[in-house]
């Protein structure tokens, strides 16, 4: 910005940037406003800003009634469990995806391969069928989707060469949640309502709703894909030289990894790890389903406040801003190196 | 997908069998649990989708052929709710798309305290969902304590408007749009300050005024950045929900998100809310198809 | 040890063939140097010796010992990229000690290797620096300790000084002569630099498009090239080839004579020219000569030569010092 202009110019652009910096911060603003006053002068008409005296009061009842400080504890456990397992899973993803790509598609299943492996699951599935007098056990049912879809699924997933692969991880991003809501909703319900007696393993005696051995895999798989082509677009930078060097020196791919390719790319893992963590503060589609108690995080916390069960406006202020304080001070901090994340790293 | 990408050929890759099958080992896992994640409930939602299955009843399931979708398609919540899903995608894209390059416009120039500005107009995006859906129904939008009653009032009104009441989905476009906006602000300003100096200047020589300098110059630029913007927030926007519950306006003006979880919940039908859910899959499917390839092609290039 | 013996040695990308099948022995403590214009597979080939990418076919053994398919690190050699491809995030000492950790060596004999290396490359006061507060030579030499400590079977070089600007070049060009005369290591050494090639080697390998040209030490080469592209490539300024009538004479399809085999004399010789650009070095004088039907000749005079641009010529090639060559560039005997 070397540019000069006319110092008339440089005040109405501040004036204007100005106001609508205000405007568009004023909602978060206004609700830290209304976290300090009483109760009944958030009720008094009309709204004031300055309302005297300035209390603290509403803090102390929602954490009384709430319990805020479990929430920050649940919320965090899940963000940084899940960033922590995604990494693990995405590092080495991301470093053969990065240094050791595949470029001819590597599917040696021909079409009519592909058809046969779907007719004979769908014949097993007949026969699963048949001498069950058309009434399936869950297992049956289980092992028969596991045939169709998710066995030539797999393959399919397995014989895309690496871009490929980047691309289908993406998508993986798309499908709606909604799409996946019931059979998650029923696998994860404690009530064994479906595909909880396998035989071997009884689903029913795990607690998955409401449970972080739920939400911390759920979170991590939901942010898995980004963390992937994030952490991919950094090593991209990183010259296979020194991973070269590394390998001539004898390391084996732990050390290669570990040692050599993750210190390096640390500033980039720190942000990949920054935009994980704001996504999954703010994951509320799953929170909200699929918790209510021991393991719901903020969103959940919040939203219990939407329920018109007495008039608490300055509570509700205190509760938004305790939720969000965190998030938005990391928010601030870390901006500049968000902006390539949020992206997808197609902006850098 | 065939063929080699780009960079396989531009920068030195390991290319040694050894390297090619650690580089598939250390794949797997990701793989493998992307694939379970993607297919396994996929998979499931299909079966659900053709059962009789009631969680009221959950003994009595049976074969329901296509009836699921059948009454799912009949329900008339189905049609207003994938309007509503379309509208509200599209408008906040248009809204936030218009209004962050403006926004981007604007905070490149030079003037007092643009850091700060930069940090107030970015905060809401780092705002939860839910928080923000009940501060602007509580604190901004409520008929009688919020800050536009407020205003209405001064101006003389003495029937403020019920905006989540009344305009249910144009108030969930607000809240949404104004999460969204510094993000595809912060995106094209991020991408407007890559553009050099000198092109400017050499624009500028060329005698190009303001307009054609953004017509020619300033637009081809951000076309880019401007599909990424698209396409995230369609991914995320299509999904609304916290918005929509936490707003209380599921009944109303809900989307096809909110109708999947309100048959789960409400109506406790787990086959009509996986054949709503396959609807939802399809149509994410159909409109991301296309996105992805505009901008995968953008990404290895 | 460490003599490598590469064995119809081929390699293709896909289906471009780089190399197109080579065999070359190289003995135990040999300083050998590629040399070979941009492109013509090179780094390829060190790269195949090291095992950062595997042969199409062809067998490759160190002393004997069929090493093909065998990791990087498990031929015992020590490669020093062009890019110096130090470790940014580790100090200088660790970076010599990384090869030593990744082989389990305890401590103490970690860190009398370290010190003798870096006294061996002066770098002892720079250890606990980080690369990238060096300067390029001494990172070189980091990378040279962090190869040596190993004490691999031989040192493989790919173009290690081309980084490098020109006087340094030339010290580390002396610095890399000593290592191998104090290591007595094998040493295979890439550059397309002929005067690394010529005072480093005791035998150059000239390579044009993925084949062997010629095998021979400095002198072997620059006496009796194989060939004209050997002939070519050996030598500086370039040797020139003359084509046509005084070539007929000589019973070649073409002769090549090295511009410091020319006399120059103001009025008697056996072609005539105009001087064109003369380039003045001081110890030498390189005298551009329109010979008008032979093309531009390039001639190297000791010292300074008192001609001026325009100026009428005559140039005499030395009779025993005259390459003949047939139609295909082969060289006549
Ligand atoms: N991974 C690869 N895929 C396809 N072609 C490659 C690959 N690596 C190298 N090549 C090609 O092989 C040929 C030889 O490359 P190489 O790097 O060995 O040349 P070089 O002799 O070292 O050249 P320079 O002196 O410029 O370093 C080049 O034409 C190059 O384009
Ligand atoms: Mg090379």
């Amino acid at each position: 910005m070397a540019r000069r202009q006319s110092p008339r110019r440089t005040l109405l652009i501040t004036i204007v940037a100005w106001t609508i910096g205000l405007l568009m911060f004023f909602p978060i603003f206004w609700t830290a406003v209304a976290a300090f006053k009483s109760e009944s002068d958030a009720y008094s008409l009309p709204q004031t800003v300055l309302s005297t005296p300035w209390t603290f009061e509403n803090f102390g009842i929602v954490q009384d009634r709430s319990d805020y400080f479990r929430y920050v504890f649940n919320t965090t456990v899940i963000v940084v469990l899940s960033t922590l397992l995604g990494l693990m899973f995405a590092i080495p993803a991301a470093w053969s995806m990065a240094f050791a790509p595949t470029a001819q598609s590597r599917s040696s299943l021909s079409g009519r391969q592909w058809l046969a492996i779907i007719f004979s699951g769908l014949v097993i599935c007949f026969l699963g069928l048949y001498f069950t007098d058309w009434k399936p056990s869950n297992a049956l049912v289980g092992f028969a989707l596991l045939l169709i879809f998710v066995v030539p699924g797999s393959l399919w997933a397995w014989s895309q060469n690496t871009s490929g692969t980047l691309l289908w991880m993406l998508s993986t991003k798309m499908m709606p949640p909604a799409g996946a809501l019931i059979p998650i909703y029923l696998i994860f319900n404690r009530n064994g309502l479906v595909f909880k007696d396998w035989g071997w393993i009884n689903l029913s005696d795990y607690n998955l709703i409401d449970s972080f051995w739920g939400m911390v895999p759920l979170m991590t798989l939901l942010n898995l894909p980004i963390i992937i082509w994030m952490l991919f677009t950094y090593f991209k930078e990183i010259p296979v030289g020194i991973l070269e060097a590394a390998r001539m020196d004898g390391a084996s791919l732990w050390n290669e990894l570990f040692r050599v390719l993750t210190p390096m790319a640390l500033p980039g893992i720190a942000s990949t790890c920054l935009l994980n963590i704001i996504l999954a503060w703010n994951e509320a589609f799953w929170s909200l389903n699929l918790t209510n108690k021991y393991a719901a995080p903020l969103s959940f916390f919040i939203s219990e406040y939407s329920s018109p069960e007495g008039q608490f406006w300055a509570k509700l202020s205190a509760a938004s801003i305790m939720a969000i304080a965190p998030i938005l001070v990391i928010g601030w901090f870390s901006q500049k190196q968000l902006v390539r994340g949020l992206t997808f790293g197609a902006v850098k | 997908m065939g063929g080699l990408p780009r960079w396989h050929i531009l920068s030195g890759i390991m290319a040694t069998r050894q390297a090619q099958v650690l580089g598939r080992w250390a794949l797997a896992p990701a793989v493998t649990v992307l694939a379970a994640w993607s297919f396994v409930p996929l998979a499931l939602t299909i079966y659900f989708a053709f059962l009789r299955y009631n969680l009221q009843d959950p003994d009595n399931t049976g074969w329901a052929g296509f009836s699921n979708f059948y009454y799912f398609f009949k329900d008339p919540y189905f049609v207003k709710d994938l309007i509503n899903t379309v509208l509200l995608v599209a408008g906040t894209i248009v809204t936030t798309v218009v209004g962050g390059t403006l926004l981007a416009l604007l905070l490149d120039q030079p003037f007092w305290g643009r850091g700060i500005v930069r940090l107030l107009m970015i905060s809401p995006f780092f705002v939860l969902p839910t928080v923000s859906a009940l501060v602007w129904k509580n604190l901004i939008m409520h008929p009688v304590f919020g800050l536009f009653a407020g205003i209405q009032r001064f101006f003389g009104s003495h029937e403020p408007l019920d905006w989540f009441g009344r305009l249910p989905l144009f108030s969930v476009g607000i809240v949404v749009s104004w999460q969204w906006l510094p993000y595809a602000a912060l995106i094209l300003l991020t991408a407007l300050q890559s553009l050099d100096e000198e092109q400017k200047d050499a624009s500028a020589m060329d005698g190009a005024g303001p307009l054609s300098y953004f017509r020619y110059i300033v637009l081809p630029h951000l076309a880019r950045p401007i599909t990424v913007v698209i396409l995230i927030e369609t991914i995320f926007l299509l999904n609304t929900f916290a918005e929509i519950k936490v707003g209380g306006i599921g009944g109303i003006a809900g989307n096809l998100t909110y109708l999947v979880f309100s048959q789960l919940n409400d109506a406790t039908d787990v086959g009509m809310a996986a054949a709503g859910g396959l609807v939802a899959v399809v149509l994410a499917n159909v409109v991301s198809a296309f996105l992805v390839r505009l901008v995968g092609k953008n990404l290895e290039a | 040890m460490g003599s490598i013996t590469l064995k119809n040695v081929r390699k293709a990308f896909g289906d471009t063939v780089i190399i197109p099948g080579l065999d070359l022995a190289i003995a135990d403590g040999e300083f050998v140097v590629f040399v070979g214009p941009s492109g013509c597979g090179k780094s390829t080939l060190l790269r195949l010796i090291a095992g950062l990418e595997d042969v199409t076919s062809g067998t490759i053994s160190i002393d004997g010992e069929d090493v093909t398919e065998a990791a990087p690190a498990k031929r015992g050699l020590s490669m020093v990229f062009q890019s110096y491809a130090l470790y940014p995030h580790m100090s200088v000492y660790n970076n010599i000690a990384f090869p030593l950790k990744m082989a389990k060596m305890d401590k103490a004999a970690i860190d009398a290797k370290v010190q003798t290396a870096a006294a061996t490359l002066n770098l002892t006061q720079y250890l606990q620096r980080r690369p990238g507060q060096l300067s390029g030579g001494q990172r070189q030499r980091v990378a040279i300790g962090r190869a040596i400590v190993r004490n691999p079977r031989a040192f493989l070089f790919d173009e290690p000084l081309s980084n490098l600007d020109a006087a340094l070049r030339v010290g580390m060009r002396l610095e890399i002569g000593e290592l191998h005369h104090k290591l007595g290591t094998t040493m295979v050494y890439v550059t397309h630099d002929q005067v690394e090639a010529m005072t480093l080697a005791d035998k150059i390998v000239v390579l044009n498009a993925g084949v062997i040209e010629q095998v021979g030490s400095p002198l072997e080469l620059y006496k009796s090239p194989a060939n004209q592209f050997v002939a070519g490539f050996i030598g500086s300024p370039k040797m020139n080839f003359v084509t046509g009538a005084p070539a007929v004479n000589r019973n070649a399809a073409t002769i090549g004579v090295r511009p410091e085999h020319i006399k120059i004399s103001k009025d008697t010789g056996e072609w005539a020219g105009t001087v064109g650009v003369a380039e003045h070095l001081g110890s030498d004088t390189f005298l551009h000569v329109n010979a008008a039907a032979l093309g531009t000749l390039t001639v190297r005079a000791e010292g300074e030569v008192s001609v001026s641009y325009g100026d009428r010529v005559f140039l005499t090639p030395d009779l025993n010092r005259i390459h003949r060559f047939d139609a295909n560039g082969v060289v006549i005997r």
